[in-house]
């Protein structure tokens, strides 16, 4: 049988309140196996309290050709930031 | 991507990943006849780590859209390489120390500008096997300084160690930058792509400079006389490695080329079945769930 194991994505939280992060990928027969050859992989110092995984074709994503285009709507509306707007300094807890 | 971008880039992190999995062989070797069970369980995390390493480089460069199965058969064919270092053998106890020492502190000065170098999967990786390599180095030092600290029988073998390992250590570096000896390399167009960012000779400098006074710590004696600091440069002026025989080792004809290959293929061969058995167990597990 030549045909690999499946690909799988993980994401790791380090400590209780933050969230998962992405810190890379693995082959794995399955998502058990996926999750203990993540630990041995990317914990093996105490990175993490939480994995989860994800079966990488599972994933959509943007489309880095078009990331221009797509995230353009967001490129003029500099009044969402609250540094956009001036207040008297004398105006305080703004 | 450009094409020989994509290239270039495999091979580097083919080349990479063969040479962590391929260099966990020669400190395997002493796993079982380690002095004392601190030092053995630290070589097991050390040669668990190369492992990992070449992990975090084989999904790095199958981002380039290469298969796992594509990249071993390509080490198993010898159409990939290694690097030259793990084709010598270690002989005793302190060639364990001065693989951490020099090999590993080598690795590092190598590796240290590849978290910055332009394709970001490999310097991410880059910047996890850095983190880990520290304690590599120093795992080392450490168990020759406890050598060399030792009875005189001690301090002689990790010297002997010393002595066998620092010219094969400098020529991890590659080929020189100047005269006859310079390979068709890669170097500059690699340099131009941000994925080299150091000459090999300034790497290979730079490791002297940080190596001569530690070895000094150690009590120990570089094997060269012509060893001595140059202030006007402000380096350490120091003999090259013989590159012929770099070229000769990296050719295949280094004491240990044929076993540490025979031995990668055999691992290989030999687990096959663990593979196919965990992919039939999941395939069950699917078609049983789709069932229910
Ligand atoms: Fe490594
Ligand atoms: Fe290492």
């Amino acid at each position: 049988m030549t045909s690999e194991w499946p690909l799988w994505e993980v994401f790791i939280r380090a400590r209780r309140g933050l969230s998962h992060i992405h810190v890379g990928s693995l082959h794995a027969p399955d998502a058990a196996m996926a999750v203990r050859n993540a630990r041995d992989v990317y914990t093996r110092r105490g990175e993490g309290v939480s994995i989860w995984v994800v079966p990488s074709d599972q994933i959509t994503a943007s489309s880095p050709d078009e990331k221009d285009a797509f995230f353009d709507p967001a490129g003029d509306k500099v009044y969402r930031h609250p540094t956009f707007y001036e207040v008297p300094a004398e105006a305080k807890h703004l | 991507m450009p094409e020989a971008y994509r290239k270039t880039l495999i091979r580097q992190i083919a080349q990479h990943a063969h040479s962590e999995i391929i260099g966990m062989q020669p400190e395997g070797n002493w796993i079982s006849r380690a002095p004392s069970l601190r030092r053995k369980a630290i070589l097991l995390a050390k040669v668990q780590d190369e492992a990992g390493h070449g992990l975090y480089l084989y999904a790095a460069a199958e981002t380039l859209g290469v298969s796992r199965d594509q990249l071993l058969e390509q080490l198993h064919t010898r159409k990939q390489k290694y690097s030259s270092i793990f084709n010598y053998p270690t002989l005793t106890w302190a060639d364990v120390g001065a693989i951490g020492w020099l090999v590993d502190g080598a690795a590092i000065t190598n590796q240290v500008p590849l978290t910055r170098c332009s394709y970001g999967p490999y310097a991410r990786a880059m910047v996890r096997i850095c983190k880990e390599e520290s304690f590599h180095q120093r795992q080392g030092f450490e168990a020759l300084l406890t050598l060399t600290r030792g009875t005189p029988a001690q301090k002689a073998m990790a010297q002997d160690a010393l002595d066998r390992w620092w010219y094969p250590s400098l020529a991890m570096f590659g080929p020189p930058d100047t005269g006859e000896q310079v390979s068709g390399g890669h170097t500059e167009q690699s340099m131009r792509w941000g994925i080299k960012r150091f000459s090999n000779d300034e790497l290979r400098q730079r490791f002297v400079d940080m190596t001569v006074p530690q070895s000094e710590v150690l009590g120990l004696t570089i094997p060269d006389p012509d060893l001595r600091w140059n202030a006007e440069r402000g380096h350490y002026d120091f003999t090259p490695p013989d590159y012929d025989e770099l070229f000769r080792v990296i050719k295949g004809d280094g004491p240990c080329n044929a076993q540490r290959l025979a031995h990668r293929v055999a691992a290989h061969t030999d687990g096959a079945w663990v593979r196919e058995a965990a992919a039939a167990y999941a395939a069950k597990r699917r078609a049983e769930t789709e069932a229910a």
